[in-house]
């Protein structure tokens, strides 16, 4: 599967690490809706470097589609909210 | 997976045009903008790729066809040549179907040809649409990611400079006030000095008070004087006449006692 981390490009992982990927995944989620700012940065953290390590990233000219998009590093919390609010990633 | 991961994932496809022009980050709608292309020349290259495959599987086709249509005539000259008339019309009559069959298949195949030789220069001129594109973004990217941190520097600047305002303000504020205070202090120094302002502590007098205060104070000292100078003499009606002749005529009263006791000397 191809996930893109936003601002940094996309890596090829395989379907059986997903299993970790996951479980962050799912934390990550979890800690943005109960507004757990410094738990959301430390999971998001956790999670690029396991996308980044388990992952092998794409050449920039690759013609691969992002199955799974990631925000980017520096994203806040509140940013990934607004992104996954109701309006979607872009008001309108 | 329900995570960040995947709707992301689908809040991108959902908004993908939207994406293009209203996205926050620049930088993010060209990522994205640049997969779309990316994903656009894989489908054309796919495109590409698929007539190639059916020209091809034509042009067997057409080999296969020729091949049986020769098979035919062939078996038509030897039917003939054995006086099998009856034969060699079978054969020929089926050579003429298999030739029709060859004919609609080679119009097809030039058709093919043509929308392959198309799309293959489609494909090339996307693919160079892309490349440049990629560039651009780059260039974009850092630009914008230069004019981000340029206008943060800005900010620190203009906000250093603004406090640096400010405490210019509050030293020209007290310079202000210091040179008003000044001003004011003098005004009333010469208001009072003149007279035009009353001086509430009473402390202040004016030129002309100053003068008689002098003058009477002078008066009370020869007054003074001159009634010591009676009571030496032992004569307290002389210094009451003193006295009394000072206030009106000043100075020139005891002389005029003096005088008559002299005289009679």
């Amino acid at each position: 599967m191809i996930v893109r981390i936003m601002g940094e490009g996309q890596v090829k992982l395989s379907d059986d690490r997903f299993a970790e990927l996951n479980k962050l995944d799912d934390e990550l989620l979890e800690e943005m809706e109960n507004g757990d700012g410094p738990g959301f940065r430390r999971t998001l953290d956790q999670l690029l470097d396991a996308v980044r390590r388990l992952g092998e990233p794409l050449p920039d000219d690759a013609l691969e589609p992002s199955e799974l998009i990631l925000p980017a590093p520096d994203a806040t919390l509140e940013e990934v909210r607004a992104m996954l609010s109701d309006d979607g990633l872009i008001p309108g | 997976m329900s995570g960040v991961m995947k709707r992301m994932g689908m809040i991108f496809r959902a908004k993908a045009n939207k994406a293009l022009d209203r996205a926050e980050d620049p930088r993010e709608t060209l990522d994205y903008s640049y997969q779309k292309q990316l994903e656009l020349l894989q489908k054309v290259r796919r495109g590409v790729a698929d007539v190639a495959t059916s020209r091809k599987r034509l042009e067997l086709q057409l080999n296969q066809l020729q091949g049986q249509s020769s098979k035919l005539e062939d078996q038509g000259r030897k039917a003939l040549a054995l006086g099998r008339e009856d034969l060699a019309r079978e054969a020929l009559s089926r050579r003429a179907a298999l030739q029709q069959q060859v004919t609609d298949l080679e119009t097809q195949h030039q058709t093919l040809q043509g929308e392959e030789e198309k799309l293959t220069l489609a494909a090339q001129r996307l693919q160079a649409k892309v490349d440049a594109f990629r560039t651009k973004k780059e260039t974009i990217k850092a630009t914008y990611t230069a004019a981000q941190a340029q206008t943060r520097i800005g900010e620190a600047f203009s906000g250093i400079s603004e406090e640096m305002g400010d405490v210019g303000m509050a030293i020209q504020r007290a310079e202000d006030k210091t040179a008003q205070l000044q001003a004011r202090a003098g005004a009333i120094d010469e208001l009072l000095a003149s007279g035009a302002l009353d001086d509430s502590s009473g402390l202040a007098k004016d030129d002309i008070q100053s003068e008689l205060d002098r003058l009477s104070g002078g008066t009370d000292v020869e007054l003074e004087l001159q009634r010591m100078k009676a009571e030496l003499a032992g004569g307290s009606s002389s210094s009451q006449q003193a006295l009394e002749g000072g206030t009106g005529q000043g100075q020139q009263a005891p002389q005029t006692q003096d005088t008559p006791r002299f005289d009679k000397q």
